[in-house]
C-alpha cells in the first residue's frame, strides 16, 4: 500500500481520539517499559572497557572501541607550537561559542578551533527551545525537580543547582546579544511546555531556536575578533609533567599537517555521538558529531560518567527516506500531537519523557503494531494535521515553518498528512565527569556542553542541553580566563599519551583503531 | 532495530529495489540509487566530503549547492542535505564566497537604523533586480527584507529572516555586492537588542534569586534522604 492508503487509519480515527485523555504510566510500568524495549537495556550491545580511568565500566561497542583506540600521533612528535594562547576552546558549537565569548569578555586570549565551519554543529538544529523558568507559576527549584525525574534521580545534584539557578542571566545575556526569543502580549518571555516538565517553561524562537542563538553567537565571535581555526581537528591533547593539561594537536583538514597550540587551559566543546550509530540507529545529529572529546579527554586521563544512556529521540522521521533519523521536534507533542499505530490507536501519554515514548514506540513496533514503508522501514504516525484540526488552520505552518519546509521538498504537506516517525539516536546523556566550573579531573582541561556528563543523569529533560551549553560554556570560560591570568605556560608533553600506550599494550594492546573519528566514513570505497 | 513480525496488522512486505540514475558532479558523471540527497550522492560516488556537510539537517548552510535538472536551462540552488538526486541532473558545490562581514558592537550602538548605512553603505545601493530572492533556497524574499531593512523596518526584516540558514548563496547573486544574510543578521540583532522592550518578568526572576527567595525550597530539598527526594519528584506532575 502506498503512504496515502496507510495514513487514512489516523483521519478517520481523529476525532474519536480527541476526546480521549491517556494517563502516564506509572513509575513501575515505566521502568518495566524501558528494561524492555529501551535501546539502553540491549545487553549485547555492550561491554566492559578493558583499561583506562573507566576500566571495566560498560559502554556501547562502538564507545569502547574509540575509547581503546590508539591516538594518531605518534609518541615523539614534534610539540613546537604553531601557536599559543591563555585559552584553547575546540568545538564550534554552542558551548565552544559561549565559552569562548565569556573568556574573551574576561580579558583572556582566547583561540576557538573547530572541526568544520564556526557554527557547523549539533546547536544550531536545537528547534524544540531551552528550558529556564522564567514564568511567575514556575521557579528554579521545579526545574531542578522536573529534570531529576526525568534524569532517574541520577543527576549531579551541584551541576543541576547552577544550571537552573542561572538560567535566567543567560536568558537575559542571550537577549542583549539581539536572540529574538518568542514574547506573550504582555511583552514576556512566550514559554512552551516540553515533554517530562510540570511546568511550562520553554524559550523558543518559532522552531529556530538553536539556529537563531547561533546566528548570533557566531556572528558576536566575529565581531569580538576572536581567533578561529575552522577545518581543524583536535586529534591529541599535551600534558605537562603532573599531566595537567597544556595545548592540543590538530590535524588540519584541508592540508592534513599537525598543528599544535600552547595553551594555559583547554575547553573541550565537541558535543555528542550520533554520527557513531551507535546499535545501527539513524540519527538526527551533525556530520561531525563522533564523540571526539570523550577520547581526547580519555587519554588524558578524564573520567567519564553516563557512558552507558544513550538518548534515543522517539520522532526520527521514517519517510520520506531522504530525511531518514532527521528530528521531527517534540514541539508537535508539546502541542498536543499524538502518536497513532497501525490500528489508529494512541499507546502513551505523549508528553511522558523521551526514554518512555521510545521505548513506547519500539515496542508497539515489535509487537507487530507499527506501520512499514515501501522501503522496508516501520515506525508509527504523528498526527500533525491534528494541531490544525484543535488550533485552527495555518497552526501548523505558524509554529513549525522549518518543519513544514523541510518536509514541503519533498512534496509532504505535513498540516495536512501524518508524518512516520521511530526513535533516532540523538543524545549522549553522558560524558566527561566535571565540577561546578565545568572542569575535568585533570588540572587545566576543561568539557562543556554535551562532551561532559552528570548534569542529566540518566535521561536529559527536553530543552536543557541548550541551556547546559550556555551555563558551562559560561563557567568553563569564566574559570579558564581568570586563572591564565596568574598562570605561566606549561610544558608540552605526550607523557599522558606515553602511559596510555602502556595500559593498552598491558592489556593486550587496543582496540585495533584509531581514534578520534574525526568524520564518519560514509564515503563508499568500492562497487 | 525493529524486527520484522509475523503479527503486524498492516504489513507492508514489498520493499522498492533501487532505481539507478545518472548525475552529473562538477562536469562528470555517475550513476546512483534515485532519490538519494545530493550528498548522499557525493558519498556514494566515492567523494570524500569535509567541506560542504555541516549539520545534514537542513540548518546551517554548509552544503549550497546548484543544480540544474534535465533539459532545463534554468540554474537553481538547494541545500544539498535536503535535495533528492533525479536523473540527468547536473549539480556543483558553492565555494566560499569571500562576502564581507561589517564588525560591531551590538550594545554599543546608538542609532543602529542610520548605522546600518554606515556598517553597509552599499544596501541602499540595491538595484531591485530580485536575484537574492530568486537565489534563497530557504524561499525568504530576500529583496525585499534589503528594502524593508533601508526603510527602518527593522521588526519585519527579524521576522522574515527568522528562516535564513546563512548558506550565502544570496550573495554572490547580487549587483549591487550586497551581502543581503549579513545585513539581515544585524538587523535582527538591533530589533533584538535595541527595539523589543526587556521582559520584566524576567528581571523579578533574576532578582528573586538573588535575593535568596528560594533558599527555603532548597534547604528542604537538600535535606531530604534520596528516598524521600524520589517521593518528592514522583509527587510533581
Ligand atoms: C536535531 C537536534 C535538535 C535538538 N533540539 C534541542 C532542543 O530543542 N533543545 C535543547 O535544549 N537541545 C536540543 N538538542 C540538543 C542540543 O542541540 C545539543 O546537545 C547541543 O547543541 C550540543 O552543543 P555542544 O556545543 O555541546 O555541541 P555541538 O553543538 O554539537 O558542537 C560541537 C562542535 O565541536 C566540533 N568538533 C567535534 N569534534 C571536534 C574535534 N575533534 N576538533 C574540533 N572540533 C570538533 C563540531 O564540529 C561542532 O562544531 C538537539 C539536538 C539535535 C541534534
Ligand atoms: S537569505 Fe541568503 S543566506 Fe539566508 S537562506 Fe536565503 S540565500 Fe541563504
Ligand atoms: S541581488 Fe542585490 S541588487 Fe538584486 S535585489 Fe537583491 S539586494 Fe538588490
Ligand atoms: S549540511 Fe547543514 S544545511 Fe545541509
Amino acid at each position: 500500500m502506498d503512504i496515502h492508503a496507510l495514513q487514512q487509519i489516523v483521519h478517520s480515527t481523529r476525532d474519536a481520539r480527541r476526546k480521549q485523555t491517556i494517563p502516564k504510566f506509572p513509575p513501575a510500568e515505566q521502568d518495566q517499559l524501558i528494561h524492555k524495549y529501551h535501546p539502553d537495556y540491549r545487553v549485547s550491545a555492550y561491554r566492559p572497557i578493558r583499561f583506562g580511568p573507566n576500566a571495566d565500566d560498560k559502554t556501547v561497542v562502538e564507545l569502547a572501541a574509540l575509547l581503546e583506540g590508539d591516538s594518531p600521533i605518534s609518541d615523539d612528535s614534534d610539540l613546537t607550537p604553531d601557536y599559543t594562547t591563555d585559552v584553547l576552546v575546540v568545538g564550534g558549537g554552542g558551548a565552544g561559542c559561549a565559552a569562548a565569548l565569556h573568556a574573551h569578555g574576561a580579558g583572556a586570549k582566547v583561540m576557538l578551533a573547530t572541526k568544520l565551519r564556526l557554527g557547523d554543529s549539533n546547536s544550531v538544529m536545537a528547534q524544540g527551545g531551552m528550558q529556564i523558568s522564567v514564568a511567575s507559576g514556575d521557579s528554579p527549584v521545579t526545574h531542578f525537580v522536573d529534570t531529576l525525574k526525568g534524569g532517574h534521580m541520577q543527576n549531579d545534584h551541584d551541576l543541576l543547582k547552577v544550571m537552573v539557578e542561572e538560567g535566567p542571566s543567560i536568558a537575559k545575556w542571550l537577549l542583549s546579544l539581539g536572540v529574538l526569543f518568542d514574547r506573550d502580549g504582555d511583552g514576556n518571555l512566550h514559554v512552551k511546555k516540553g515533554g517530562g516538565s510540570s511546568k511550562p517553561r520553554l524559550l523558543t524562537c518559532s522552531d529556530y531556536t538553536g539556529l537563531e542563538i547561533m546566528r548570533v553567537l557566531k556572528d558576536e565571535v566575529l565581531n569580538q575578533k576572536i581567533q578561529l581555526l575552522e577545518f581543524c581537528a583536535a586529534v591529541e591533547l599535551t600534558s605537562d609533567d603532573s599531566g595537567n593539561c597544556t595545548g592540543a594537536i590538530f590535524k588540519d583538514l584541508d592540508n592534513h599537517r599537525q598543528i599544535v597550540v600552547a595553551a594555559k587551559s583547554v575547553i573541550l566543546a565537541t558535543g555528542g555521538i550520533g554520527r557513531l550509530h551507535i546499535q545501527g540507529f539513524p540519527t538526527s545529529n551533525h556530520y561531525g558529531a563522533t564523540g571526539d572529546g570523550l577520547c581526547l579527554a580519555y587519554r588524558m586521563g578524564a573520567k567519564l560518567m553516563h557512558i552507558d544512556t544513550f538518548q534515543y529521540h522517539p520522532s526520527g522521521a521514517v519517510y520520506p527516506e531522504q530525511l531518514i533519523g532527521a528530528l521531527v521536534t517534540e514541539g508537535i507533542r508539546s502541542e498536543g500531537g499524538h502518536l497513532v499505530n497501525a490500528k489508529g490507536e494512541r499507546f502513551v501519554n505523549e508528553l511522558d519523557t523521551r526514554d518512555v515514548v521510545s521505548s513506547s514506540i519500539i515496542r508497539e513496533c515489535e509487537e507487530g503494531r507499527g506501520i512499514r514503508t515501501m522501503s522496508g522501514r516501520i515506525g508509527v504516525w504523528l498526527d500533525t494535521p491534528l494541531l490544525d484540526a484543535e488550533q485552527g488552520p495555518g497552526t501548523v505552518e505558524k509554529h513549525f515553518p522549518a518543519m513544514m519546509l523541510q518536509f514541503e521538498r519533498f512534496g509532504i504537506d505535513i498540516s495536512k498528512d501524518p508524518v512516520l516517525i521511530y526513535p533516532t539516536l540523538h543524545y549522549q546523556n553522558g560524558g566527561v565527569k566535571i565540577d561546578t566550573n565545568s572542569e575535568t579531573n585533570v588540572y587545566n582541561l576543561f568539557v562543556a556542553g554535551e562532551a561532559s556528563g552528570g548534569l542529566h543523569g540518566r535521561n536529559r529533560l527536553m530543552g536543557n542541553s541548550l541551556l547546559d551549553l550556555m551555563v558551562f560554556g559560561k563557567r568553563s570560560g569564566l574559570t579558564s580566563a581568570a586563572r591564565a591570568a596568574a598562570m605561566p605556560h606549561g610544558k608540552l608533553t605526550l607523557g599522558h599519551l606515553k602511559r596510555f600506550r602502556a595500559e593498552a599494550k598491558k592489556h593486550g594492546s587496543g582496540s585495533g583503531v584509531v581514534s578520534p573519528m574525526i568524520l564518519p566514513a560514509y564515503t563508499r570505497r568500492e562497487d | 532495530m525493529a524486527q520484522e513480525d509475523k503479527e503486524n496488522v498492516i504489513d507492508q512486505p514489498e520493499v522498492i529495489r533501487h532505481r539507478m540514475v545518472t548525475i552529473e558532479i562538477a562536469g562528470k558523471k555517475y550513476d546512483v540509487p534515485e532519490g538519494i540527497t545530493i550528498i548522499k550522492a557525493l558519498w556514494y560516488s566515492g567523494q570524500e566530503v569535509v567541506r560542504g556537510a555541516g549539520c545534514l539537517g537542513g540548518f546551517c548552510g554548509a552544503c549550497a549547492a546548484y543544480y540544474r535538472t534535465k533539459d532545463d536551462p534554468k540554474v537553481r540552488t538547494c541545500l544539498a542535505c535536503q535535495m533528492a538526486v533525479q536523473d540527468g541532473m547536473s549539480i556543483t558545490m558553492m565555494p566560499p564566497f569571500p562576502a564581507r562581514k561589517a564588525t560591531y558592537d551590538i550594545q554599543a550602538l546608538k542609532e543602529p537604523k542610520q548605522d546600518l548605512f554606515n556598517l553597509y553603505p552599499e544596501t541602499p545601493l540595491c538595484r531591485n533586480c530580485n536575484a537574492c530572492t530568486e537565489a534563497c533556497p530557504q524561499q525568504i524574499d530576500v529583496r525585499e527584507g534589503v528594502w524593508k531593512a533601508v526603510f527602518g523596518d527593522f521588526k519585519s526584516v527579524s521576522e522574515m529572516f527568522m528562516d535564513c540558514v546563512m548558506c550565502g548563496m544570496c550573495t554572490p547573486v547580487c549587483i549591487a555586492d550586497i551581502a543581503p544574510n549579513l545585513v539581515a543578521l544585524y538587523v535582527s540583532r538591533a530589533q533584538g537588542a535595541h527595539f523589543i522592550e526587556p521582559p520584566l518578568g524576567l528581571d523579578t526572576r533574576i532578582k528573586e534569586i538573588q535575593d535568596g527567595r528560594f533558599n527555603d525550597e532548597w534547604a528542604k530539598i537538600f535535606k531530604m534522604t534520596e528516598k524521600e527526594l524520589a517521593d518528592h519528584c514522583a509527587t510533581v506532575k
